[in-house]
């Protein structure tokens, strides 16, 4: 008997080793610098809000942690829609004007690897910007250093939240650099193809709700056509 | 029993990355796709979108209701002559396969009418559509961009309003028939 109490709990401690393993991985390096963060290009700065009550709608299957908004949407509860969100959001320019209305679906990819540390998303903006034309930006999302650095500690706390100011390029593909393929689809913008850059700040996380305090940004590269956009 | 406790912890490693690599950790439920093969080269598909039940949203200035309930729509003049709707998409069917975002907008002259298609199991196209309808009612628009499945993919969409004859109580006033036709980037129409 006390062999088999032994093995049980040696089995227990190799999954607790193994997860923490999976989350203090020091192999799993972060991509490091945006390489639009580098660039001489000239980019398109857009921000947008975060938090679901601050979107002007998202939905999702109801029973995620983010709360639809407004309370009375039409949830994705359907089985080939269930993993999937959809926002509509007023999009920001760096002086903090509107800039225009960005649409965001997002859906759980099946290329997640957890031992990779990839907990991927496939998602897609369309954005349109008064005065300058429409965009359609399609990217992979890596959620894994959030859950890592914000998530895990907020379940960890005794009070199931964390506050503190995490940074971090959510787009990890499909560019080779870790970039978004950005596309113009009308106005200024038409026939437009260039790379773009998804990133997040959070400042606070509650276990309940998800993020309490959250701001997006998307950072579109402008190709130099000489044109004014 | 230090032996077979330490056994168990390599066991434990083992099991937990042996389900990790096994089970996917995402799997998404997949409706199967209703193509048929078009005459003069690719495919087609329908789709289409039950009205008012399939619509998330309608987001444009001054409704007095709005859709869904509660949805305040920004005051900035900016967006005062944007109207964007979000739907549910189904398959021919009628099974919902995916999201669906319509936008129209008049940027001066121009009139701005795009859709995006959002089918979480096979990928994203973005459409922009021409302004004015053709003949018979419909309005064209031509792929811009796609992601995964339908980013080698050249086409087509139609989109036209087809109102409920069948007068049954429970039915919708209409649906938004979408008809998109693939072809590959090596086979496009002129």
């Amino acid at each position: 008997m006390k062999y088999v109490i032994a093995l049980l709990l040696g089995l227990v401690a190799g999954i607790a080793l193994f997860l923490a393993g999976l989350i203090f991985n020091p192999l799993m390096v972060e991509r490091g610098l945006s390489p639009l963060s580098v660039t001489d290009a000239e980019v398109i700065a857009l921000s947008f809000d975060r938090v679901a009550s601050d979107n002007i709608v998202l939905t999702n299957d109801g029973e995620s942690q983010q709360q639809p908004h407004p309370a009375k949407i039409l949830q994705l509860w359907e089985a080939p829609i269930r993993q999937t969100t959809a926002m509509a959001t007023v999009m920001r320019d760096a002086r903090g004007q509107t800039a225009g209305i960005g649409i965001k679906f997002a859906s759980r990819s099946e290329a997640t690897r957890l031992l990779e540390g990839k907990a991927l998303v496939d998602s897609v903006w369309y954005v349109y910007l008064p005065g300058r034309g429409s965009l359609f930006v399609r990217q992979n999302e890596n959620y894994w250093p959030l859950l890592r650095d914000v998530a895990f500690p907020a379940y960890r706390s005794a009070a199931d939240k964390w506050k503190g100011t995490w940074n971090g390029d959510m787009t990890a593909g499909p560019g080779a650099l870790g970039t978004a393929a950005v596309t113009g689809g009308s106005g200024k913008l038409e026939g437009m193809s260039t790379i773009g850059i998804e990133s997040l700040t959070v400042r606070a996380y509650s276990v309940d709700e998800g993020l309490v305090a959250a701001e997006g940004r998307l950072l579109i590269e402008i190709p130099d056509t000489g044109e004014d956009l | 029993m230090l032996k077979t406790f330490l056994f168990g912890i390599v066991l434990g490693i083992l099991a937990a990355a042996g389900i990790l690599y096994a089970y996917p950790a995402v799997d998404q439920q997949r409706e199967a796709s209703l193509v048929s093969v078009a005459p003069n080269g690719g495919t087609r598909e329908t789709f289409h979108i039950n009205i008012p039940m399939d619509r998330i949203m309608l987001g444009a200035p001054g409704q007095d209701e709005p859709v869904p309930p509660g949805l305040e729509w920004p005051g900035d003049r900016l967006l005062s002559s944007i109207r964007v709707e979000l739907f549910k998409l189904r398959n021919a069917r009628d099974a919902v396969v995916g999201v669906a975002a319509r936008t129209a907008a008049q940027d001066g002259d121009a009139t701005v009418i795009d859709w995006v298609l959002h089918l979480p199991a096979r990928g994203s196209v973005f459409i922009n559509m021409q302004a004015e309808p053709e003949e018979g009612g419909y309005r064209l628009g031509y792929f811009r961009a796609g992601a995964r499945e339908f980013e080698p993919l050249s086409g087509f969409l139609t989109e036209r309003w087809v109102s409920d004859t069948s007068g049954d109580e429970d039915a919708p006033a209409g649906r938004i028939e979408l008809q998109a036709g693939y072809t590959s980037m090596q086979e496009q129409p002129e």
